[in-house]
């Protein structure tokens, strides 16, 4: 049953500075194939870090990270996520189709293969004819699709997403929020999508994790169901405003008060 | 290119008016600033100096230009050698020392100490070392050059090495990327601007260093031994040492262009990166 979810976290805590500063603390989720998750909750909650302990870019101080039914750190190094961050951390000194082809370089895939491979995903992300530019002649909203590309190259079950749309302007993020549910139901993987947006996170997911600050504590879990595939109409359903202002107060409430973790972990 | 072309003549010019504009004053005036009076022989007109270029290099030899040429191209490969080596050994050390915080924190102190001894000191021990094993004489300047070269290339690949940004740095953990991919794939190419800012340094210094190791080495054909030459012979035709000192001037821009066009062709960047 474990073994089944693509991420099963159980309590998980992660303490900073010779254990001055609780980050996260007691943190039991799993995560079922296929799901669209967003963390969401105010700055200094943690969900950065959360993410980074899936993808054993930290290691935790206590409490178990399961990937694809093995180790955190084992899944890493089978390549079983690709990871986006808020900027897109491109190489300057590359092309865009040499910036997606990286993972696949490191992967050891041959030449003919890394083309055909990088065509599908220009395609995918529609940038097509941007092979041959270099990053900075790329627009935000762009830079962050060769992002997406890349992390995808190696058709990961898990896409790690940290505040993908943050720095972006609002049509930019709303639009690129639609091609990223388009992608992910292309390709069907799991999504776990980091925010503070609260329209973000109804809009695309399937469930919307809140988490309080200080220490990082998850106090609800809201699972969405707007029907799939989400459309510009979504935005604008009764329902949508209905789990916003439900998200809102659960953002709002969650910090005053003693969460009530039972519940938090159902 | 053109303005560039342009603004490199208005600053000859420049540079040449206040040569002359100086020395006239100081001529007519009288000028003494100390010992230092202006004369034909303490400041030679710019135009006796470019044409002693011209003029025949001893009676009936061939010309000055002809004879510095030859000298500075002897020059020039000792410096080349020094520099590649230096370049190479200097990246070297600092990929070293950035894989290992104990080595730098050991060695870093003696790699500074090994520059503040003047290059003059060591150079007859370079010549002695390398003399002795039956490598060529010019190879020992070429160590000499070495020596300058090294050091701005260590410090530099060391501070271009870090400056990857964290999150590139987290993306290739996030690959399982080996050591040796981080540094090859990430950290060398992150590192280029630095790489060349110090390789415009080096490239000038192993000329000096090139011209100041041949004098202890007793080596007559490159330019440190045209300078020696033309020092003895100062008071009975300073134009020479001059004309000597300009072709010494021109082969360190030379080097120095040939690198900066190097970085050009290779490092690519957002043009508000470029170092």
């Amino acid at each position: 049953m474990t073994d089944a979810a693509a991420v099963s976290l159980r309590q998980l805590g992660k303490t900073f500075a010779a254990g001055e500063v609780t980050a996260l603390q007691e943190i039991d989720l799993e995560i079922q194939p296929g799901e669209f998750i967003s963390l969401i909750g105010p700055s200094g909650c943690g969900k950065s870090t959360l993410l980074r302990v899936i993808g054993d870019l930290i290691r935790p101080s206590t409490g178990e990270v399961v990937v694809n039914g093995k180790s955190a750190q084992q899944a890493r190094r089978d390549g079983d996520y690709g990871i986006v961050f808020q900027d897109a951390v491109l190489y300057d000194w590359r092309t865009v189709a040499r910036n997606i082809a990286l993972p696949l370089e490191m992967k050891g895939w041959s030449a003919k293969r890394r083309d055909e491979r990088v065509r599908e995903l220009m395609e995918l992300v529609e940038l097509t004819g941007f092979e041959k530019r270099h990053p900075w002649e790329l627009s935000g909203g762009m830079q962050q699709r060769v992002s997406i590309a890349r992390a995808l190259s190696f058709s990961p079950a898990l896409l790690l997403m940290d505040e993908p749309f943050g720095a972006l302007d609002e049509m930019t993020r709303e639009r690129l929020n639609g091609e990223l549910l388009r992608i992910w139901q292309e390709t069907g993987c799991t999504v776990v999508f980091v925010t503070h947006s609260i329209a973000e996170a109804v809009f695309l997911s399937t469930r919307v994790v809140v988490m309080s600050p200080r220490p990082g504590r998850i106090t609800q879990l809201i699972p969405i169901d707007l029907s799939q595939p989400r459309t510009w109409e979504t935005r604008e359903e009764p329902r949508f405003f209905e789990l916003v202002t439900e998200l809102r107060e659960a953002l709002h409430g969650g910090s005053g008060r003693e969460p009530s973790l039972r519940a938090a972990a159902e | 290119m053109l303005r560039k072309g342009g603004s490199l003549l208005a600053v000859l010019a420049v540079l040449w008016g206040l040569w002359e504009g100086f020395k006239w004053l100081g001529e007519a005036t009288e000028l003494r600033l100390g010992t230092f009076t202006v004369t034909d022989l303490t400041m030679p007109h710019l135009h006796d100096i470019v044409g002693q270029l011209f003029e025949p290099s001893r009676t009936n030899g061939p010309l000055l230009i002809e004879v510095l040429w030859d000298s500075a191209l002897f020059t020039a490969k000792e410096a080349a050698v020094g520099f590649v080596l230096g370049a190479a050994i200097g990246f070297a050390i600092g990929v070293v020392l950035h894989h290992s915080r104990l080595l730098q924190r050991g060695l870093l102190p003696y790699i500074v100490a090994s520059q503040t001894i003047p290059i003059l000191a060591i150079a007859p021990m370079v010549v002695v070392w390398t003399g002795s094993r039956g490598t060529p004489a010019w190879f020992s300047v070429a160590i000499i050059a070495a020596y300058l070269t090294f050091f701005p290339v260590t410090i530099n690949t060391l501070r271009g090495l870090d400056s990857a940004d964290p999150r590139a740095l987290e993306l290739m953990r996030s690959y399982a990327a080996s050591t040796w991919e981080v540094l090859w794939k990430l950290k060398v190419p992150a590192s280029l601007p630095y790489l060349f800012a110090a390789f415009k340094i080096s490239a000038t210094a192993s000329v000096v260093g090139a011209i100041i190791g041949e004098l202890p080495s007793s080596i007559q054909d490159g330019l440190g031994g045209a300078i020696l030459n033309f020092n003895q012979y100062y008071l009975s035709s300073p134009p020479s040492l001059w004309a000597t000192n300009l072709v010494a001037a021109a082969l360190g821009i030379s080097f120095f262009l040939v690198v900066a066009l190097t970085e050009r062709l290779v490092v690519r960047r957002a043009p508000e990166h470029v170092a």
